[in-house]
């Protein structure tokens, strides 16, 4: 079975196409210069369309995540995926799979220090993270 | 005449569950609406040509359902929301009985939830929001997704696994005697934690069962309520409450705490003039087991971090200071994939004196959904007293 990617729409574009770069792209507001997430045209803070791509630093800490011992298909059923919640450095959370630790409660304290890395699903590359130390 | 929508001028006046409950694979999820209906019909004394407003969610539009039924509505509500649509339904056909959009409502819940008979297929949408940015990393079945802020919320408060594993022993009481109920068997917090782990931190028993059931409401003013028969098993809608904030349950401003849960039980305090002390019973939507520690803080039923030792101490127990989820819950009784129904059920029977477990004389049952794990709620303000 092929593997699960995204289907982006207008608005998501960049962020996908940057993420193919192997670089995380966010959007900032002008504005109010708040960092937001997921992608929009307007910033859903203060409404603003004064809204601009930029990379950011790709360092995150982790808030929170379960180890998922029942992954579905296409995912290995043998394999335990560890979804986490981190938190940017540039302050938007997001949802996204932690990588290059055995998934253990003991390897995975709150607050870990971790950095993006991007896991190749062929058309696509998907972002995310690894202890700091670990990542390349 | 318009007139409130709360503060007991709208009746529940009929209410059931499905014949049975469980694995029923001779039932298409639309027979469990039917069945449920037909029965809420009976249990009122009424019959669909009385019906003149119809609401439901999942797989089905509510025109499926008033159609099928022999129905023709004036009044249709299909909000989807979750498992907690059902209080958002009651609340809404409160308010358009109060303003006479319509005089009769029923509003229906069926699930073939274990057995997927004459259910839609489940597909992701890998285009929605959701989509994109949390179901791509295989963080998709209810268990991978609700699960991932709980250790966060637990470390901030100093409480643990057994926390969780208390919930479930707590509510598992109230199934033993219950034969409608799935699991039944007594347990402990070692054998809880000792279970099949799901997705850390929970294990099998922490998660809700899955079931096929439905249920049923009717609604009418408390005006023409009063004219019908079985009046004493009349239960009235004191306050109510609904809210949301994302599908992306990496968008929750507070890991720690849902913001719907606060806004929509502050509504629904608010809306029936009551305080915590005078809630009698009390329904948290249990889906899983951290659900009713979240809902215990947010409701304001106990303050930061007490909700784990509310429960292991024995307060929400029969004859605690607090009784909840007296069916079992999700986790012991009921589960079909869209509980919020089968919570306002328990509710209804425990004001009309006829629950499994019953308490004694409760006059105020406060009853609390969630939807769509941390993206919706909706509470409803029960009473068999009118104010």
């Amino acid at each position: 079975m092929s593997a699960l990617v995204p289907v982006p729409t207008p608005a998501t574009v960049p962020y996908w196409e940057a993420a193919k770069r192997q670089e995380l792209h966010l959007q900032r507001c002008a504005p109010c210069q708040r960092f937001y997430f997921y992608p929009r045209p307007f910033c859903p803070f203060c409404n603003s369309d004064d809204v601009h791509w930029q990379q950011v630093s790709g360092r995150a800490r982790l808030v929170s995540y379960t180890i998922n011992y029942r992954p579905f298909p296409p995912f290995d059923r043998t394999k335990p995926l560890v979804h986490g919640l981190v938190e940017l450095e540039e302050g938007p959370r997001m949802l996204t799979n932690i990588v290059r630790v055995d998934p253990t409660p003991e390897n995975l304290p709150l607050d870990l220090e971790l950095q993006v890395t991007f896991e190749d699903r062929g058309e696509f590359m998907i972002p995310v993270f690894a202890p700091r130390e670990q990542a390349v | 005449m318009s007139t409130s929508m709360h503060q007991g001028n709208i009746a529940i006046v009929g209410a059931a569950e499905s014949s049975e409950v469980g694995t029923l694979p001779h039932l298409s999820e639309l027979d469990l609406h039917a069945d449920a209906a037909r029965n809420a019909l009976a249990d009122a004394g009424l019959t669909p040509a009385d019906v003149d407003g119809i609401a439901t969610a999942g797989g089905w539009c509510p025109l499926d359902v008033s159609h099928h039924l022999g129905i023709t509505p004036r009044w249709l509500d299909g909000t989807n929301v979750g498992g907690c649509s059902f209080m958002l339904h009651v609340r809404h056909a409160a308010a358009a009985i109060a303003t006479g959009a319509a005089d009769v409502v029923l509003i229906t819940h069926g699930e073939s939830g274990r057995s997927g008979v004459g259910s839609a297929p489940r597909s992701l949408q890998m285009n929605s929001m959701v989509g994109q940015f949390e179901h791509v990393y295989g963080a998709f079945a209810p268990y991978a997704l609700f699960s991932i802020p709980v250790l966060r919320f637990l470390h901030d408060r100093g409480m643990s696994r057994e926390h969780l594993a208390h919930v479930v022993v707590a509510q598992r009481g109230y199934a033993l005697n219950n034969p409608r109920a799935t699991r039944r068997n007594p347990t402990s917090v070692e054998e809880v934690l000792a279970g099949t782990p799901i997705s850390y931190p929970f294990t099998k028993e922490m998660c809700c069962v899955q079931t096929d059931a439905g249920g049923a409401l009717i609604l009418t003013s408390a005006q023409r309520a009063a004219d019908m028969p079985n009046a004493n098993r009349h239960v009235y809608l004191l306050g109510s409450g609904e809210s949301a904030e994302s599908m992306l349950i990496s968008q929750m401003q507070d890991p720690g705490s849902f913001q719907a849960f606060r806004h929509s039980s502050a509504e629904a305090f608010a809306t029936a003039g009551i305080t915590h002390a005078d809630v009698d019973h009390l329904m948290c939507y249990d889906a899983f087991a951290h659900v009713p520690l979240y809902m215990l803080e947010d409701l304001g039923f106990v303050g930061y971090g007490e909700s784990g030792d509310f429960i292991a101490d024995g307060n929400t127990v029969k004859g605690g200071s607090l009784p909840m989820n007296t069916n079992g819950g999700g986790l012991s009784y009921t589960h079909s994939g869209m509980y919020g129904m089968f919570a306002i059920q328990e509710a209804v029977r425990q004001l009309r004196g006829e629950a499994v477990e019953q308490l004694a004389d409760p006059e105020i049952s406060f009853v609390q959904g969630v939807g769509a794990f941390f993206a919706a709620a909706g509470t409803v303000v029960l009473s068999n007293r009118r104010p």
